[in-house]
């Protein structure tokens, strides 16, 4: 049920500017379901699921503004009601999941390589400084070039560089029609299929292989999707195949499965690692093989070696992962503390979510 | 108003003598390219924005990387400021250089390094023409989907630093939506790899961090950009309006029909008849207003679709709508459209072109503001408006020889500007602050939001070297420019001097 709007923007400016008088960190939290993706921040809890609802939808100018708090599936929900919605296909994990995680830990669904990631649709924010001021970057406008892309920042950023209270995003209608079809193939013929109907103006808006069959989603106009399903052939997947594996619910993600959860982040075209052959490994691709899940034995390190030699990188899952993220290159990482040093020069935002130093 | 770097508005520049910065470079960097004499550094004197002239203390033509970052070492050591330079084609000032510092031109870095058609990108240097990327990945059914007006002579460097649009943003995106990774020089001389061949990156978003950022944050040096297959099918349906309300509603309409056309372009009356007599696209010289709409995508779709838009501007009241019969229609179409600012300038012998950009709902209010500027200034203006986007490009008329003219012009354009920011919108949709709308940043953006985009910069260039004077005010400057940002009715900074 969807709550009463409330804007709690006042009293969050305060805590805010507290915390950065006391220099008392704060660890911000919205629905607490994605809280494993990320290093541990110990500081004092902020909430901000009472700064919630919708301030502004207009769906011919195809722009929404939602506040932190706001549940995604009360977003979607709005959006459905007209016909529309978030192209990016944000993963919840959870019935609480907000619209500041969303935003916060940039993560984006199966159609993220044909439709653009969550930074993609972001056009404007709403953030609370370290100093305890409201500010506003962007705005409700597709194209806006004025200052630094502050907004887009933000996505992925964690909350270490300042607390987003709200977010304006491009929406898109949804196409008419949809139909999403299972072909058993190996592994190698679906990568060189990939490749060359990636080169062609199919409507393919996901591509996931496992357990021998490569899985589509056909999006589109009525005609293109038909012409495509008969030129495809295969048997019919349900569509709820793609909800499974954007919420990690499919037996693959099962938690029994002891071995840690990796998500491989490789270029298009990459093809399977040495890795992944190995007999402790299983790997399910998404993103046409651009992201791999992988359930692994072998260590961390020679993981990521594997990975940056492939030009990609790996990012842990299982939760309480000392170092979840990449390392980062020394020029890019000097680069991350200055940024975090004038933007939270006190280290209130989330320390040490994103990296030790950050 | 003059535009041109005010030391005491923009803050104090390091005094270097010519001389000795010219030694200590030639004695650095023995083998690149520098000119400093006057009739050499004349070509240089400005870009796109061609109102505005300085001649730059000495430009540097590097041909190696390793030169760019002893180049930048030495400069930072000595305190001299850099403004880096591509094609030239900017129309805000962005590359404007300045009196006390070097220009560096990456025109130099003009290769194509890779055309990946599996991995679907393209790898290039800086200096690589926007249309080359589309020509080379051509063979492959490919092409790189962001096309400024410009794109036969921009380069991709002015394009990330510019966050370059163009006529089919709405569907496919700006640089940002299209770029994958950069690699840049920071000021310090230090290279470094902004995102990856990958479609992320851990860390900041540092790639949306450096597009658009106007040359603020380091120099690019190669960038990798993804490219998409070409549509199979293209239409493009032309409709004319007795009143450019309607015009602008029936854009709405398409939307809100579910249609996502691929490019959705607007012009007005004094548009339409500078580009119909430039150009001959067929264009209706009776119309108020004409909406271009392109379709794209696989033909049957492309076919139901325009079935669709074409029911939509009937019923919103066109006047004649035609469809393009074949390519060589279509590309006449587009003719008209792509050469508008050209087509305009035949008109006029100056033309100040905005970049403002609104929320679509305000088109009909905005227009009637401008042409209420426009009959109270006398200059007239012409509107050529990315309808499907919100961006708008009204074109002011002028005369720079006629006394006071250049000045009213750049009035009316600041006028315009705040009316786009009052609607909701921004001053620039595509073109960059640069150093044309320095003063309306002002007027976009409160203090507080401006001393960020300092902290943002000092993150980068501490000492501000990299084109100072560009894309950020300082706040003097805004306290001086006239057009406060009062924000809940309360002067911000009410501890700076006014004058």
């Amino acid at each position: 049920m969807a709550r009463q709007h409330q804007d709690m923007a006042e009293a969050l400016c305060e805590r805010v500017r507290q915390a950065d008088h006391d220099k008392t960190p704060l660890k911000i939290v919205g629905g607490d379901t994605k809280a494993f993706y990320g290093r541990r921040v110990e500081g004092d809890i902020l909430s901000t699921r009472d700064h919630h609802g919708i301030s502004h939808y207009d769906p011919v100018e195809l722009i929404i503004s939602v506040r932190a708090g706001t549940l995604i599936s009360e977003l979607e929900a709005a959006l459905d009601a007209e016909g529309q919605r978030l192209p990016f296909e944000p993963p919840h994990f959870g019935e609480s999941a907000t619209v500041g995680g969303m935003i916060a830990t940039g993560l984006s669904g199966p159609r993220r390589p044909w439709a653009g990631s969550v930074r993609d649709f972001v056009l404007g924010s709403r953030i609370i400084t370290h100093e305890g001021k409201h500010l506003r970057f962007g705005g409700e406008v597709m194209k806006n070039v004025a200052g630094y892309d502050l907004s887009r920042l933000m996505a992925g950023a964690q909350g270490t560089l300042g607390l987003l209270t709200e977010v304006s995003l491009k929406v898109l209608p949804k196409p008419t029609a949809t139909h999403s079809l299972r072909l058993a193939m190996p592994l190698a013929s679906a990568l060189e299929s990939l490749a060359e109907w990636g080169r062609q103006p199919l409507p393919i808006t996901a591509a996931a292989y496992h357990d021998g069959a490569l899985h589509l989603r056909l999006e589109g106009g009525p005609s293109s999707v038909a012409a495509t399903r008969e030129r495809l052939g295969g048997d019919v997947l349900d569509d709820e195949f793609w909800t499974q594996l954007r919420e990690h619910q499919l037996p693959f993600f099962a938690d029994t499965d002891e071995r840690p959860l990796w998500r491989l982040s490789l270029p298009n075209n990459t093809p399977a690692l040495e890795l992944e052959t190995r007999s402790d490994t299983d790997v399910l691709y998404d993103w046409g093989g651009a992201q791999r899940w992988v359930r692994t034995s072998i260590d961390g390190r020679s993981l990521r070696d594997a990975v940056a030699t492939a030009g990609g990188h790996a990012t842990c899952y299982t939760p309480g992962a000392s170092d979840p993220f990449m390392p980062l290159a020394p020029s890019v990482a000097k680069y991350h503390r200055r940024l975090k040093a004038t933007l939270d020069p006190n280290g209130i935002f989330n320390p040490g979510r994103l990296y030790a130093e950050v | 108003m003059n535009i041109l770097y005010d030391e005491r508005l923009d803050g104090e520049l390091p005094a270097n003598d010519k001389q000795q910065v010219l030694e200590r470079l030639q004695h650095a960097l023995p083998s690149l390219t520098l000119l400093h004499r006057e009739e050499d550094l004349r070509p240089f004197e400005c870009d796109g924005l061609s109102a505005y002239r300085v001649l730059p203390m000495l430009v540097a033509l590097p041909d190696t990387l390793e030169q760019v970052e002893q180049l930048m070492r030495t400069c930072h050591d000595m305190g001299v400021p850099v403004v880096t330079r591509g094609a030239g084609t900017g129309l805000s000032g962005g590359a404007l250089p300045l009196e006390q510092g070097v220009l560096l031109v990456m025109s130099r870095f003009k290769q194509i390094l890779e055309v990946d058609p599996d991995a679907r990108v393209a790898r290039v240097q800086p200096g690589v023409r926007n249309l080359a990327i589309s020509e080379a990945a051509a063979p492959y059914g490919l092409y790189y989907a962001p096309d400024p007006s410009s794109q036969i002579a921009c380069s991709i460097g002015g394009n990330v630093a510019e966050n370059a649009g163009g006529v089919h943003c709405l569907k496919y995106g700006l640089t940002v939506h299209n770029v994958l990774k950069i690699e840049v020089i920071t000021i310090e001389g230090e290279r470094m790899t902004i995102g990856s061949d990958a479609f992320d990156s851990p860390g900041f978003d540092l790639l949306a961090l450096f597009t658009g950022s106007e040359g603020m944050l380091g120099v690019v040096t190669e960038v990798t950009v993804k490219l998409l297959p070409q549509p199979e099918n293209a239409k493009v349906l032309m409709a004319s309006f007795d009143d450019v309300e309607k015009a602008g509603k029936a854009v709405g309409d398409i939307i809100a029909a579910g249609i996502i056309p691929g490019g959705l372009e607007m012009m007005d009356k004094l548009a339409i008849k500078a580009a119909e007599d430039f150009v001959h696209a067929g264009y209706p010289m009776e119309a108020e207003a004409i909406l271009l709409c392109e379709l794209d995508g696989v033909e049957a779709d492309v076919d139901d679709d325009c079935d669709t838009v074409r029911g939509v501007l009937e019923g919103a009241g066109a006047i004649d709508i035609s469809l393009a019969r074949d390519d060589a229609e279509r590309a006449r179409f587009w003719a008209g459209r792509k050469n508008a600012f050209p087509a305009v300038g035949r008109m006029a012998p100056d033309y100040y072109c905005m970049d403002g950009t609104i929320p679509r709902r305000e088109l009909p209010r905005v227009l009637k503001g401008i042409a209420a500027l426009s009959e109270e200034s006398g200059l007239p203006v012409a509107n050529v408006f990315h309808a499907g986007d919100g961006n708008m490009h009204p074109l002011v008329l002028f005369d720079t020889n006629k006394p006071g003219e250049l000045e009213l012009a750049e009035e009316v354009g600041g006028k315009i500007l705040e009316l786009c920011v009052e609607a909701g919108g921004s001053i620039t949709g595509e073109h960059g602050v640069g150093r044309e709308k320095i003063n309306q940043m002002c007027t976009q953006f409160q203090p507080d939001e401006i001393t960020v985009f300092h902290a943002v910069k000092a993150a980068f260039d501490e000492r501000r070297l990299l084109n100072p004077g560009k894309n950020i005010p300082t706040l003097q400057r805004c306290a001086e420019f006239g057009a406060m940002h009062v924000h809940n009715n309360e002067l911000p900074h009410p501890d700076l001097p006014r004058f």
